[in-house]
């Protein structure tokens, strides 16, 4: 049994649960999408941003990823639109939106 | 050839625990079992053993701790008794649950209120419906040799098991008892390797997640398998010691049932006192016989059944209460047993007694025979929940 | 160790997303704020009392954490992660593993405050290697914010509702942290978000490197609980440290060192007027909650100027 937590579908049976429902991976919550809570969204305006990232150890849900020392784009998959980010920002580049799905 | 000893069933477990040397023991004192966790502490101490010894602050803790260390990939055990057992009982689930064999020594005890400190089994029972494998001993050397069986058994199915005996009555009082030398529990007992543990720098692990309807029922299923595979396992493993030790174990001892037609079920250190019963009474040439339950969980269902299909009457012994208003725990698993098999002719009646440390003597065994007697002669099972030996 | 953010959020984080906590909610910054603390090599065993964060990030069968993990019950994860320390302990001696693993238990304040302090108090009190964080946001708020010894003065809550007779909670907070420090242990800290995340991440650090048991108390503030508008977040937790509600220091083998004193100590309000749960505060006769609560940070402030040698 390879126990793999992608196989605990809702229609596992109770021979193939993964025994005392322990899972034998990390960060398997990488494939909830949780975005799809957000009523409001951050927009990111690139040249308004100066990379001081401050913005990035304040959100909840890891949407803002560090790459060589620069933030990317937001991680809208994750993203609950929590508007944290936007108010930290110094500078202004982040704008709540409403989020038109 | 074992090594002959004088040991209280304290002693005797502590130093099966000793013969296992453990990775890791969390416990905290309470009478009658609190000498397992000081003789364990002296074999830590003088370097006896190299177990991690956590004197933890409760019972709570005790359990706590014994889950923590076995899901990082280590043997846990523990010992305690009456309330202390009460007090970690939502742990004993979690062990369950979370599938971590691990072993807890019970020296059995009353339970709080009016506070005793003597022996029944009302702390075990109370707690049977956790997922725990139960044996109990009916001497010091049962109590050793259950102890050295455990791990084998709660590891081979995934759960945790508890080693009961009773208070004061095993535990501490001395026997003479046969010791196995330390190298055959070694190769007995073996390494504990799980498959899968917290500290596997390989493969991280989640433990104790919160499951939905979705997948709990699922996960309740597989437990309760758990259980019930442990059977085989638990004559499997008592078989394999009686090869190594001439005492052989399975889920229930027999005595003197072949042709009985009056029989009690009993747990304990009191089947001893019921055997004596049982040999004067024979002496008499009086048909009874007994039952032994040495495995309270998995319930031996079909070992019963079998014992019992031919007798008369039979009494079932409780040395607790379930407060229902009509019998004692056992009873009431020992009758749907025989229902579920179609046994329907033995009359039966449930008989709480020992509380609290009563006494109990050959003769009020031999009192609860003549009743079955007469049961079955008459074929009137009248009051079926007594109360043995009881100021009225 | 000098602190530099950029070089701090080059390190992977050891919490994914898809967790399950609240928009704006503090616990989920605070864990991956210490876990990132971690140095990335070392190994990790994270605990977590049933919390929020525990019933979020580990519904099965999603797992947040990318370290293994360990959820007990909601009162015992200072002697779950005693059972799990101890348990590398005694495999490194039998030479079972060889590399280096580190402890952190989680909880929130009903776990740790309240229904786990004994627990707690007994891993800390062993002097387990492992590291300890309440993220603490004041209530207990997986049940439906009910009030905990870490509820502030007059706050309302679900049991302590600002009634017309009794106005809110009617006890002060408990002071944790110099509870912790009273065990003798040799690391404690209370901390929070501000700025670039400075003061958290090198207490962090600290609290996982010190040898031996170690407390860190995080406010994480609680948006649904607390009622303030989710974004707000950072301006809480600086009002929290300008009014002085919320100290920061840390504690080194019994010495106090304050990590940070206002230039100008803003009054509670500034405070308080933040949040819906003190509202009541706010109307026409209850100014004196006000004052009383100004008095009671005064005197803790003063208190802890004093232990800090300041």
């Amino acid at each position: 049994m390879k126990w793999k937590a992608s196989e605990m579908t809702p229609d596992v049976k109770w021979k193939d649960i993964t025994p005392g429902c322990n899972i034998f991976e990390g960060g398997t919550s990488c494939t909830v999408e949780t975005g799809d809570w957000r009523t409001m969204k951050p927009v990111l305006d690139a040249d308004k941003c100066r990379q001081c990232l401050l913005c990035a150890p304040v959100c909840p849900d890891m949407s803002i990823p560090v790459k060589n020392g620069k933030r990317g784009d937001f991680n809208y998959f994750f993203c609950k639109g929590c508007g944290i980010c936007a108010n930290a920002c110094p500078f202004g580049a982040i704008t709540m939106v409403k989020d038109e799905k | 050839m074992g090594i002959r000893e004088r040991l209280s069933g304290n002693e005797a477990v502590a130093l099966a625990m000793k013969q296992i040397n453990p990775d890791v023991m969390g416990a905290f004192p309470i009478t009658p079992s609190t000498e397992i966790p000081q003789y364990f502490s002296a074999y830590v101490d003088n370097g006896q053993v190299d177990t991690e010894f956590i004197p933890v602050e409760s019972e709570h803790s005790a359990m706590s701790t014994c889950i923590g260390a076995e899901a990082a990939g280590c043997r846990a055990i523990s010992a305690t008794s009456s309330c202390g057992l009460c007090y970690m009982t939502e742990m004993l689930y979690v062990a369950a649950s979370d599938r971590l064999p691990i072993t807890l020594a019970v020296s059995c005890r009353a339970l709080s209120g009016p506070i005793n400190i003597n022996n029944d089994h009302s702390d075990a029972m109370g707690v049977r419906d956790a997922g725990w494998l139960m044996l109990f001993a009916e001497t010091n050397q049962e109590a050793y040799d259950n102890y050295l069986q455990a791990m084998r058994i709660g590891e081979a199915v995934g759960l945790p098991i508890m080693v009961c005996q009773d208070g004061f009555i095993t535990s501490h009082a001395i026997e003479n008892i046969e010791l196995v030398e330390d190298e055959k529990v070694k190769a007995f007992v073996g390494e504990y390797k799980p498959q899968h543990y917290l500290l596997n720098k390989d493969e991280p692990m989640a433990v104790g997640a919160y499951a939905t309807p979705v997948y709990y029922m699922e996960a309740k299923r597989q437990q309760a398998q758990a259980m019930m595979d442990a059977k085989d396992v638990i004559k499997k493993v008592g078989a394999e010691f009686g090869q190594m030790t001439g005492r052989t174990y399975g889920m229930i001892e027999k005595y003197e049932m072949d042709d009985a037609e009056e029989a009690i079920v009993i747990i304990g250190s009191s089947a001893g006192t019921a055997k004596e019963a049982v040999n004067e009474l024979r002496a008499q040439g009086k048909k009874v016989g007994l039952v032994k339950v040495r495995a309270f969980r998995p319930f031996p269902a079909e070992e019963i059944c079998e014992a019992l299909k031919n007798v008369k009457s039979f009494a079932v012994m409780d040395k607790d209460d379930s407060f229902n208003g009509h019998c004692g725990p056992m009873y009431a698993e020992v009758t749907a047993s025989l229902y579920a098999a179609g046994v329907s002719a033995p009359r039966g009646i449930s008989y709480i007694y020992g509380l609290g440390g009563r006494d109990v003597r050959v003769e009020s065994i031999q009192r609860v025979f003549g009743e079955l007697g007469e049961i079955a002669k008459t074929g009137v099972t009248g009051e079926t929940y007594r109360y043995l030996d009881v100021r009225e | 160790m000098s602190y530099n953010l950029k070089e701090e959020l080059q390190k992977e984080d050891r919490l994914s997303g898809g967790h399950r906590m609240c928009a704006g909610c503090g616990s989920p910054i605070a864990v991956r704020t210490v876990l990132r603390a971690l140095n990335p090599e070392d190994h990790a065993v994270v605990c977590s009392a049933t919390s929020c964060l525990e019933v979020s990030t580990f519904m099965y069968p999603y797992t947040a954490w990318q370290d293994s993990f360990i959820h007990n019950a909601f009162e015992n994860a200072g002697a779950t992660m005693s059972g799990v320390e101890t348990a590398y302990k005694a495999m490194k001696k039998r030479g079972k593993i060889d590399e280096t693993w580190k402890f952190i238990a989680f909880g929130g304040d009903g776990g740790t405050y309240d229904i786990g302090f004994q627990s707690l108090s007994g891993a800390m009190e062993r002097g387990h290697d492992m590291v300890y964080v309440c993220y603490d946001n004041e209530a207990y708020m997986n049940t439906g914010i009910q009030r905990s010894s870490s509820t502030p003065h007059f706050a309302d809550t679900t049991t302590t509702p600002a009634g017309s007779v009794i106005p809110g909670k009617p006890q002060q907070k408990k002071n944790l942290t110099k509870i912790m420090v009273a065990h003798g242990i040799p690391y404690a800290a209370q901390t929070t978000f501000i700025g670039n995340f400075s003061d958290i991440s090198t207490k962090a650090h600290k609290a996982i490197y010190t040898s031996g048991p170690a407390f860190l108390n995080v406010m994480a503030p609680c948006p649904r609980g607390w009622r303030y508008p989710s974004e707000k977040l950072m301006e809480i937790t600086k009002a929290a440290v300008e009014t002085c509600v919320w100290p920061l220091y840390e504690v080194v083998e019994g010495k106090y060192i304050l990590s940070y004193k206002p230039k100008q100590k803003l009054p509670v309000e500034e405070y308080l007027k933040m949040q819906g749960r003190f509202a009541h505060m706010f109307k026409k006769g209850n100014e004196w909650m006000i004052e009383q609560v100004q008095k009671e940070v005064d005197k803790n402030w003063e208190e802890l100027l004093k232990l800090c040698g300041e």
